[in-house]
C-alpha cells in the first residue's frame, strides 16, 4: 500500500519538526521535511502531498507575533493552501502551526478568509510547559478525532496561547458550526480556570476545527505523545498502551489513503 | 568598508612602546587595554617580539590575551603548583593532567571516544551514534547583565557542541545556578544587582534561549548561599548526538576558511580576558555579547545538512576571543605545523564602526568557522542560503606554521602559532590545605528528638531543597517528544525527579529502539566548605546516584567537572582547588566513572568599597551521564501504591557536617559526609542492575535533609503513605538516636520502593550490599516515624508537607495563581 506523503512545513525557527515527522511516520505516513521557500519558489508542489503539517516552534522567532510572519507568507505568498484545504486534504497546525493558521485566517472558517481570532499572551504572562486534560466535541465533523475517547491529556508549552476572537459573533459562529475541537477541562470534565486552562483562553478553546473538519489548529503538542512512554505518569500506569496522541496522525494517514 | 576605523584610530595609544618598555609601563598598557596578561605573560610577549626585532601590532597581542587567558588556556589548572598539606610537601607539574585527566587514563573505558581534545566530551551512545556533552559557565556575564548572559550562555553551549566532532544536534540543556537567597536584605555594593533580580533574569535568559532553540531544558538544579550575592554562578551544559562516523574533525592545507551565521559586531569585546578578571563596580555591559536564538537555530540547521552531506572536514564554535581563537584553534589541526591566511576585511559587519583589530577579536554570537575543501564550496554556499544563513570566505588555511591575518593588504597579525598555542610561560603557585582540628564535643541530639516535626518542615521549605517547579515550568522541557523521564514526577507530575532521562527516538529514528540516556548532577558547596575532597566525592556520589534512581547503566557513566572557585593567587583557596581535584580524581577511579570534559572558571572574587577581596566558595559541578539501555525499565521517585516494602540502602553514621540539620539546630563542627568507594561503587552498580531489570518500583537518594526528607518527597509526590522503623535502618555505632537517624546526610544511601513479588529477587540481586526493609508504603496519607524505642515519633500530613515544599519559591518570586493548584493538590488531608 502507498504511503500518503506529509508535508512537514519548515522555517526558521520551526523546533517540532523531527517529532511531527516521526509521528506521521509512525501513524503509517511518509513526512517529507521541507522549507517554506522551497514551496514559495515553486520547487516544492503543495499538491504533490497528501497532508500538510505546520509544526511547532518559534517561527522567525514569533518577532512582530507568534506565527505573525509564516502567517503573512502563506497569506500573500502560498495562497494554495487554502485551496489544498478546500480540496478536503487533511492539515494540522500545532501550537506554533495553530497561531500561523489562525493568523492566516484560516482558522475559524470565515467565508472571506480574514482574521478573526488570535492567540494572545498567557493570562500569566510567561511561557509554561504542563500537560493539560482535553475534552473533545465528539459531536463536530472533525476526521482528525474519530475513536479518540472524550477526554484525553496532552502536553501545552507555549508563551502565547491565550484564544481570543474580534467579536462575540466569532464564538457564536464556533459554536454553530461546531468547530470548537477541544476545551481545557478538570479532572471531572469540568471547566477550572488556571491552571488547568493554562492560558485563559475563551471558553476554554484549546482546539479548533473548520466545519468541514479537515484542518485542525491546536495549542496541545500531540506528538508529543505518541507512546506510554511519553505520559509523565507512566511510570505508575498499567492500563495505557500508546500515545493518545499517535490516533490523531493515523486519522489523517488513513485519511489520506481513501 | 572605506569608512572602517583605521587600526590607529581606536586602539588609543599606538603600541608602538613595547620593545622598550619597562615592566611598569607593560603593566599599565595592559591594564588599560583589558588584556588581563600577568608580569610574566607580558614579558614573554616582549622578549618574543624583541627577538624578532619589530613592534607588535595592537592585533598581535590581543590574539595572545585572548589564546593565553584563563577562560582559554586554564593556566592554574595546567601549571606548577606547590602543594602542602599539613607536614607534606607535593610538586604537582599540571593539576589537570594530574588529577581529572590522570584518572580518564586509567580507567581506559572503550566508550570515550574523544576526550579532552574538542569543544565537547563525545562518548559511545549505540552502534552508530555519539553522544558529546558539555558543560560551561557564564557567571561574570550574568554578574552584570542576567539576562543577555544567561543567553549567550546558553547560545554558547550550543554551539560548542555544534562544534564538536563535526557537529552535534543537541537534544537536552541542563541549568544548574549559585545564587544569594531571592529574599536576601543585608547589604549590597554598589553595581550589584539584587539576587531576586538575578534569578528571575538568568532563568528569563535560560527559558527564551533554549525554548526558541527547540532544545528541552530539563535538567539542573539550584543552589542559595548568600555568599554568592557579588558572583552568582551559572552553569549551562548541552548533550548532543552525532553519527559516530563524524566525531573526529580534520583541517587540510589549502581548505577554506568560511564563516557562517551572524554578522560580526563591537558586541562581546575582550569577554575572554573579561570573564578571566575579578569583577568590580566598573564591569562593562559592552563586554556581554547579545544573542538571537533563531539566528543560532538558522545555523544549527544548516550546519546538520552540510554535515550529512560532508560539505566540510572541520568546524568550531566562534566563542571566547572571536575569529582569534577559533581560528587560531583550527589552524593548528592543519598539518604539521598547522597555519592560516586570513584577509579580514572579507568577513561580514553588522556595523562600518569596527576597527580591524576588534573585528578580530569580536565575540558576536551565533557564528561557526568551517574548514571547507574548495571543490565543496558551492554545494555548502548553497545549503547556507537555502537555510537563510550568510557565510562568507575568510581565507585558506596552510601549513606554514603562521597564523597570518591581514586588512585589505595591510598586515594585522603574523605570529608563530607555537608560541601562540604554547609560548605561555607557566608560573608555579602556592598551595595549601591545613586539615581542621575535629570539633569539641556536643551535646546529645537524642533531646531535640520532638523538633524532628518541626526540622523536617522546615529542611522541606529550605531553599536548597523546595520544590523547582517555579523554574521548570517556564522550561519547554519536552520539545523534541524525548524527555520521558521528566525533571517533574509523580502524580500531579510536581515530584522532585532525580536524573533526566531521555529517548532521542525522533532524532535517532530508529523505530524499535529503545535505548536512551540519563543526565545527573551532583552539588553541595556547604561540604566544600568544611572539606572540598569531602566535596567532590559526594559531588560524584550525588551525580551517579540520580542516575542509578531513574534507571541507566551507571557501571557505563561518564563525568563532567566544572570548578567555579576564587582567587587561585591565594594559597589557601588554591589548596581548597587541589584537594577537591584530588578527589575528583579519586571518586572516578573509585567509581570507575571517566571524567571527558570539564571547565574551570577562577577568580570568582569581588573587591569590596575597601579593596578587601571575597572569594565566593569552591564551588563544584560535576555532571554526569549514562546509556538507558531500554527506557521502559526506567523508574520515578514517588511511591506507586500501598502495602509495598521500602527499603534502605547503605549505612547511616553521625555525618552532619554542612547537613542541613546544623542549619536548623544551630549547630556546628560535625563531620562532613565521607564515601566509601568501593562500598559505594558496589552498592549503585547491584542498584543500578536491580532497577533496569524491573525489581524496583521507586527509587530515590537520599541527600540534604537526610533520609526523612526523602521519605517526604517519595510519599508527597506519589501520594502515597509511608511507615519507617528506625530501629531497622543499617548504621554505624555513632548513629545512635533518631535525630541522626532521620538527618544525617551519609553518601551513598537510597530509599527504594519493592512489590512483596519482587522482593525475593530483589534481595538476590542486592547480595553483598548493606540494605533493610525499613518500612512500607501505606494507604494513609501520612509520613509515620517509628522511634528506636517503638513510640511514634512522627506523624505528619503529606498534604501540609508537600504545601511547606511548594510554597517557598512562588512566595519568594510570584506565580500568580499557582497556589490555587496547590491547595487542590494539598487540601483535605
Amino acid at each position: 500500500m502507498k504511503k500518503p506523503k506529509v508535508l512537514i512545513l519548515r522555517t526558521a525557527g520551526t523546533n517540532c519538526d523531527l517529532e511531527t515527522a516521526s509521528a506521521f511516520k509512525m501513524a503509517g505516513g511518509e513526512p517529507d521535511l521541507r522549507h517554506v521557500r522551497e514551496l514559495v519558489s515553486g520547487k516544492t508542489k503543495l499538491f504533490d502531498y497528501g497532508i500538510v503539517a505546520i509544526p511547532g516552534g518559534f517561527s522567525y522567532g514569533d518577532d512582530v507575533g507568534a506565527g505573525r510572519i509564516l502567517a503573512n507568507e502563506i497569506r500573500g505568498q502560498l495562497r494554495e493552501l487554502r485551496g489544498f484545504i478546500r480540496s478536503g486534504r487533511p492539515v494540522i497546525g500545532i501550537c506554533n502551526g495553530f497561531q500561523v493558521l489562525v493568523k492566516a485566517g484560516i482558522l475559524p472558517h470565515t467565508p472571506a478568509g480574514e482574521q478573526v481570532a488570535s492567540l494572545s499572551f498567557n493570562d500569566s504572562n510567561r511561557f509554561e510547559a504542563r500537560w493539560v486534560r482535553l475534552r473533545i466535541n465528539l459531536q463536530s465533523q472533525s476526521l482528525f478525532v474519530k475513536g479518540l475517547p472524550e477526554m484525553i491529556e496532552l502536553p501545552v508549552a507555549h508563551g502565547e496561547g491565550k484564544f481570543v476572537v474580534k467579536s462575540p459573533k466569532v464564538l457564536e459562529m464556533l459554536k454553530k458550526t461546531r468547530s470548537i475541537l477541544m476545551q481545557y477541562v478538570n479532572e471531572e470534565g469540568k471547566f477550572a480556570g488556571y491552571p488547568y486552562n493554562p492560558n485563559g483562553s475563551l471558553f476554554n478553546i484549546a482546539a479548533v476545527t473548520n466545519p468541514e473538519g479537515n484542518c485542525l489548529g491546536l495549542m496541545p503538542h500531540p506528538e508529543r505523545y505518541v507512546t506510554r512512554w511519553h505520559h509523565p505518569n507512566w511510570t505508575r500506569q498499567t492500563f495505557c498502551k500508546e500515545g493518545v496522541g499517535l490516533e490523531l496522525f493515523r486519522n489523517a494517514v488513513n485519511h489520506a489513503l481513501n | 568598508m572605506n569608512a572602517m576605523k583605521t587600526e590607529a584610530e581606536t586602539s588609543g595609544a599606538a603600541p608602538a612602546a613595547w620593545l622598550a618598555a619597562a615592566p611598569r609601563q607593560l603593566a599599565e598598557m595592559n591594564a588599560r587595554a583589558g588584556w588581563s596578561l600577568d608580569a610574566g605573560e607580558l614579558a614573554a610577549v616582549q622578549t618574543h617580539f624583541r627577538a624578532l626585532k619589530r613592534e607588535p601590532t595592537r592585533a598581535e597581542v590581543e590574539t595572545l590575551a585572548q589564546t593565553w587567558s584563563e577562560h582559554c588556556k586554564h593556566k592554574t589548572f595546567t601549571s606548577p603548583i606547590l602543594y602542602r598539606e599539613g607536614k607534606s610537601t607535593k610538586r604537582i607539574k599540571s593539576l589537570l593532567k594530574e588529577t581529572i585527566v590522570e584518572a580518564t587514563a586509567k580507567l581506559k573505558k572503550p566508550w570515550c571516544l574523544s576526550v579532552f581534545e574538542d569543544n565537547a566530551g563525545i562518548v559511545a551512545f549505540d552502534k552508530k551514534w555519539a553522544l558529546a556533552y558539555k558543560v560551561e559557565t557564564h557567571n561574570h556575564p550574568c554578574a552584570v547583565e542576567p539576562y543577555g548572559g544567561a543567553e549567550t550562555g546558553v547560545g554558547g553551549v550550543v554551539r560548542d557542541v555544534l562544534g564538536a566532532g563535526l557537529g552535534a544536534k543537541p537534544v537536552l540543556n541542563t541549568d544548574v545556578f549559585c545564587f544569594a537567597p531571592p529574599d536576601y536584605d543585608g547589604p549590597l555594593p554598589s553595581g550589584t544587582l539584587h539576587p531576586k533580580r538575578t534569578l528571575t533574569s538568568v532563568v528569563a535568559g535560560v527559558r527564551d534561549y533554549g525554548n526558541r532553540m527547540g532544545i528541552p531544558t530539563a535538567a539542573g538544579g539550584v543552589w542559595f548561599d548568600a555568599e554568592y550575592r557579588h558572583n552568582p554562578l551559572v552553569f549551562v551544559g548541552t548533550v548532543g548526538l552525532l553519527p559516530r562516523s563524524a566525531v573526529k574533525k580534520s583541517v587540510k592545507p589549502g581548505d577554506l576558511i568560511v564563516a557562517a551565521g551572524g554578522r560580526t559586531g563591537r558586541d562581546g569585546l575582550h569577554g575572554a580576558t573579561f570573564s578571566s578578571a575579578a569583577l568590580d563596580d566598573s564591569a562593562s555591559v559592552s563586554a556581554v555579547q547579545i544573542g538571537h536564538a533563531i539566528n543560532e537555530k538558522k545555523l544549527l540547521d544548516a550546519l546538520l545538512r552540510a554535515r550529512d552531506r560532508g560539505l566540510y572536514r572541520g568546524v568550531t564554535d566562534c566563542g571566547a576571543g572571536g575569529f582569534s581563537s577559533a581560528v587560531g584553534e583550527m589552524a593548528a589541526l592543519c598539518g604539521a605545523r598547522g597555519g592560516a591566511a586570513v584577509d579580514l576585511e572579507k568577513a561580514l559587519f553588522k556595523t562600518t564602526e569596527i576597527a580591524p583589530w576588534e573585528a578580530w577579536v569580536s565575540e558576536s554570537q551565533e557564528r561557526m568557522v568551517f574548514a571547507v575543501p574548495k571543490e565543496k564550496l558551492s554545494a555548502f554556499a548553497e545549503v547556507f542560503s537555502a537555510e537563510g544563513v550568510e557565510h562568507c570566505v575568510l581565507g585558506e588555511f596552510n601549513d606554514s606554521g603562521r597564523l597570518k591575518v591581514a586588512w585589505t593588504g595591510t598586515v594585522l597579525v603574523d605570529l608563530d602559532l607555537e608560541f601562540l598555542h604554547h609560548g605561555v610561560p607557566r608560573r608555579e603557585r602556592q598551595a595549601v590545605w591545613e586539615t581542621p582540628k575535629p570539633a569539641a564535643k556536643r551535646a546529645s541530639r537524642a533531646a531535640r528528638r520532638g523538633e524532628a516535626g518541626a526540622a523536617l518542615r522546615w529542611c522541606l521549605a529550605h531553599l536548597n531543597v523546595c520544590s523547582r517547579e517555579w523554574i521548570i515550568r517556564q522550561y519547554d522541557h519536552e520539545v523534541q517528544a524525548g524527555t520521558v523521564v521528566k525533571p517533574l514526577q509523580g502524580l500531579h507530575h510536581d515530584g522532585p525527579g532525580d536524573a533526566t532521562v531521555i529517548w532521542p527516538q525522533a532524532v535517532v529514528g530508529e523505530e524499535g529502539s529503545y535505548r536512551g540516556f540519563g543526565v545527573g548532577h551532583g552539588m553541595n558547596p556547604s561540604y566544600g566548605k568544611l572539606d572540598p575532597y569531602a566535596m567532590a566525592f559526594s559531588c560524584v556520589d550525588e551525580a551517579l546516584s540520580n542516575l542509578v534512581c531513574s534507571g541507566a547503566d551507571v557501571s557505563q557513566a561518564s563525568l563532567l567537572d566544572n570548578f567555579c572557585w576564587g582567587d587561585p593567587e591565594d594559597p589557601k583557596e588554591l589548596g581548597r582547588l587541589v584537594r577537591a581535584a584530588i578527589g575528583c580524581r579519586d571518586a572516578a577511579l573509585a567509581f570507575g566513572a571517566p571524567f571527558i570534559s570539564g571547565k574551570d572558571s577562577l577568580n570568582n572574587t569581588y573587591a569590596d568599597a575597601k579593596g578587601a577581596k571575597h572569594s565566593i566558595p569552591g564551588t563544584l559541578l560535576i555532571s554526569a551521564t549514562a546509556p538507558v539501555p531500554d527506557v521502559r525499565q526506567a523508574v520515578t521517585m514517588d511511591f506507586k501504591t500501598a502495602n509495598n516494602s521500602v527499603y534502605m540502602v547503605g549505612v547511616t553514621a553521625d555525618e552532619l557536617g554542612g547537613s542541613l540539620w546544623e542549619a536548623f539546630a544551630g549547630e556546628t563542627g560535625g563531620r562532613v559526609p565521607e564515601v566509601d568507594g568501593k562500598r559505594a561503587k558496589a552498592a549503585l552498580h547491584a542498584l543500578s542492575a536491580a532497577i533496569r531489570s524491573g525489581l524496583v518500583l521507586s527509587a530515590h537518594d537520599i541527600r540534604e535533609g537526610g533520609l526523612v526528607t526523602a521519605a517526604a518527597e517519595m510519599a508527597f509526590s506519589g501520594e502515597v503513605g509511608v511507615s519507617i522503623d528506625l530501629e531497622r535502618v543499617p548504621r554505624a555505632k555513632d548513629a545512635a538516636d533518631p535525630v541522626t537517624i532521620l538527618f544525617s546526610e551519609s553518601q551513598s544511601r537510597f530509599l527504594l520502593e519493592v512489590t512483596p513479588e519482587k522482593e525475593k529477587a530483589f534481595l538476590k540481586a542486592m547480595r553483598g550490599v548493606t540494605l533493610a526493609r525499613v518500612g512500607q508504603t501505606i494507604a494513609n496519607p501520612i509520613l509515620r516515624v517509628v522511634d528506636l524505642d517503638s513510640r511514634t515519633l512522627l506523624e505528619e500530613r503529606l498534604g501540609e508537607l508537600k504545601a511547606a515544599w511548594q510554597r517557598t519559591l512562588p512566595a519568594a518570586l510570584g506565580w500568580p495563581g499557582l497556589n490555587g493548584h496547590n491547595g487542590h493538590n494539598g487540601s483535605s488531608r
